[in-house]
């Protein structure tokens, strides 16, 4: 029904959403994991208080997260410019992706993280844990169940976010859907192409809810 | 004479809350010695799990320290107080097992803690999962445990590193009373055969009676009373005490007599049946308006409040009968 260029063009942008959404999301995790961390640990409650350390680390987390997308994606450019060298194509919009995903994880991570019972860590401590041993040997496989399904949320987001930069020629599904649906009016571009993003959102959901459910010694 | 493991000097704890300040702990002062098992008794509320968390500094008392096998544990590093820390062990009313570990991972892990290599660790957590008697659990996740198992799952995982000192914060509560009797014959068995010091934190006297050999009594921030857990049974001398040996004691303003006597059973005249001795002597009925009595270890304690009849002679005489078999007797007023 469509012309060989199109299709490997669909195919080509697939490819590139993939790219774009799973290298963000690595390199966001790598970032927001640790922030996540920092912000349960040093909590009023937290193992290892540090008042002033949350607090400033929980504003700039906020500042980051109340910045719209798509204004974040402009806002950033020279960053981008100055990481890439250019503010076009996926490459180029993975550098906006980490920035406005990072944060996102680290409140992922640290709702995760404070669903692990304070009793556990309590025991641990009774035992002489130290806090990094604590982190490494309870918090994170305790939390471990919730912290799948909680990439599993981060992984689409960051997949309709990837989507957004299309409006900047970002590369990518939604590019193609912004460029032929909204430029030139082929709908049906368009429409498969937005379906391909639904499917891909419904894989990765999936996949990630059952990884939490085996992971899970609870039940 | 035993020496002191645990000593806790001038301890205070306050907390800070939006209310102002609130004193958990008032100058607390206590000796707990080697081997022994010591209970901790109090009212929810009376500052006992603190007191237990000071034990081992999980909270850092406001004033005063404790010593712990010498150590002065407010003057130690943070290294050096996770070190002290693996020398005593504590179990919890929740159990706190890790719950993402099977048994053997949850008995391995202050193990790991304390850096022993993997497979002496689990050899380890083999030997005393067969000292716990459950064995055949070892593969399984928490979840899939009962309560009692769970808790054994714990003391186990609380031994593996060898501590001196085993912590219990309500370690029975959550539990039913069948399976809290396996749990306190584990204890007693493990404090007889390792010889570890126990510290028992509970609001139920029957665990003290079945378990512990000293008491303390604290209530409202304070320690009431100290002692052999007969001596406060038989003869509780603050209100406190008397409060949790005999909690129904209010109820006895609701009788009605002419003449009420208090006999106090302090252990001596254990197995022979007074009361009715004494009735059948006399051939006088008596009036029962109050009895709790406990038997410890063979032994009779506690109190029974009654009624005599109305002839003064047979009265007074009821008195001498149950003076002469060694029982503390007092008339009681203010019952009519």
């Amino acid at each position: 029904m469509f012309e060989p260029q199109i299709v490997s063009m669909i195919g080509w942008g697939f490819l590139e959403t993939l790219y774009m959404t799973l290298v963000s999301t690595l390199v966001a995790y790598i970032l927001g994991l640790p922030l996540g961390i920092a912000l349960v640990v040093t909590d009023k409650d937290g193992i290892y208080p540090k008042k002033y350390f949350n607090m400033v680390l929980g504003v700039i987390i906020n500042l980051l997260r109340s910045v719209p997308f798509l204004i974040l994606l402009i806002l950033v450019f020279p960053i981008t410019r100055f990481v890439v060298g250019t503010t076009i194509g996926s490459n180029a919009t993975v550098v906006p992706l980490v920035i406005a995903a990072a944060p996102f994880i680290a409140r992922l991570v640290e709702s995760s993280l404070k669903e692990v019972d304070s009793g556990v860590i309590e025991a641990a401590e009774s035992m002489g844990a130290s806090p990094a041993q604590i982190i490494w040997k309870v918090m994170l496989p305790e939390a471990r169940p919730s912290l799948i399904l909680g990439s599993a949320i981060a992984v689409t987001t960051i997949l309709s976010y990837s989507a957004m930069a299309g409006i900047v020629a970002g590369g990518g599904l939604g590019d193609i859907a912004i460029r032929y649906g909204l430029h030139r009016y082929e709908t049906d571009i368009m429409i498969v192409s937005v379906a391909i993003l639904v499917i891909i959102v419904q894989i990765l959901q999936e996949i990630g809810m059952r990884l939490a459910k085996i992971g899970d010694k609870r039940k | 004479m035993k020496n002191p493991i645990i000593e806790i000097e001038n301890l205070s704890k306050t907390f800070k809350s939006t209310n102002g300040e609130v004193h958990a702990l008032d100058n607390i002062n206590l000796e707990i010695l080697e081997g022994e098992i010591f209970g901790i008794i109090g009212m929810s509320g009376a500052g006992k799990s603190t007191l237990v968390r000071c034990i081992n500094f999980l909270e850092k008392p406001t004033q005063g320290t404790v010593f712990f096998d010498g150590n002065d544990l407010s003057r130690l590093t943070k290294k050096e107080l996770y070190k002290i820390r693996q020398s005593m062990g504590m179990i919890f009313q929740q159990f706190n097992l890790l719950m993402q570990r099977d048994v053997i991972g949850n008995i391995c892990f202050p193990l790991e803690i304390a850096g022993v290599d993997k497979k002496s660790a689990r050899k380890r957590a083999y030997e005393l999962l067969e000292l716990v008697g459950i064995s055949e659990k070892a593969d399984s996740y928490p979840a899939q445990l009962s309560g009692g198992q769970c808790q054994r799952v714990a003391i186990a995982r609380a031994l593996a590193t060898n501590p001196k000192v085993l912590l219990c914060d309500e370690a029975t509560s959550a539990l039913d009373p069948a399976t809290t009797q396996g749990v306190l014959t584990l204890l007693k068995d493990i404090n007889k055969r390792l010889g570890i010091t126990i510290v028992v934190i509970t609001h139920e006297m029957r665990v003290i009676q079945d378990i512990c050999n000293r008491v303390a009594i604290i209530d409202h921030s304070r320690i009431a009373e100290v002692g052999d857990v007969e001596q406060i049974f038989s003869n509780p001398k603050t209100a406190a005490a008397k409060r949790l040996v005999f909690p129904q004691d209010q109820s006895i303003r609701h009788f009605s007599g002419t003449r009420c006597i208090r006999i106090v059973f302090d252990g001596n005249s254990s197995f022979e049946p007074v009361i009715a001795g004494m009735v059948l002597d006399f051939r006088q009925p008596v009036n029962i308006l109050f009895a709790d009595t406990k038997n410890i270890d063979g032994k009779a304690f506690g109190q029974l409040v009654i009624q005599l009849p109305q002839d003064d002679d047979i009265a007074n005489g009821m008195i001498e009968y149950l003076r002469a078999k060694e029982l503390t007797v007092e008339e009681v007023e203010g019952y009519v």
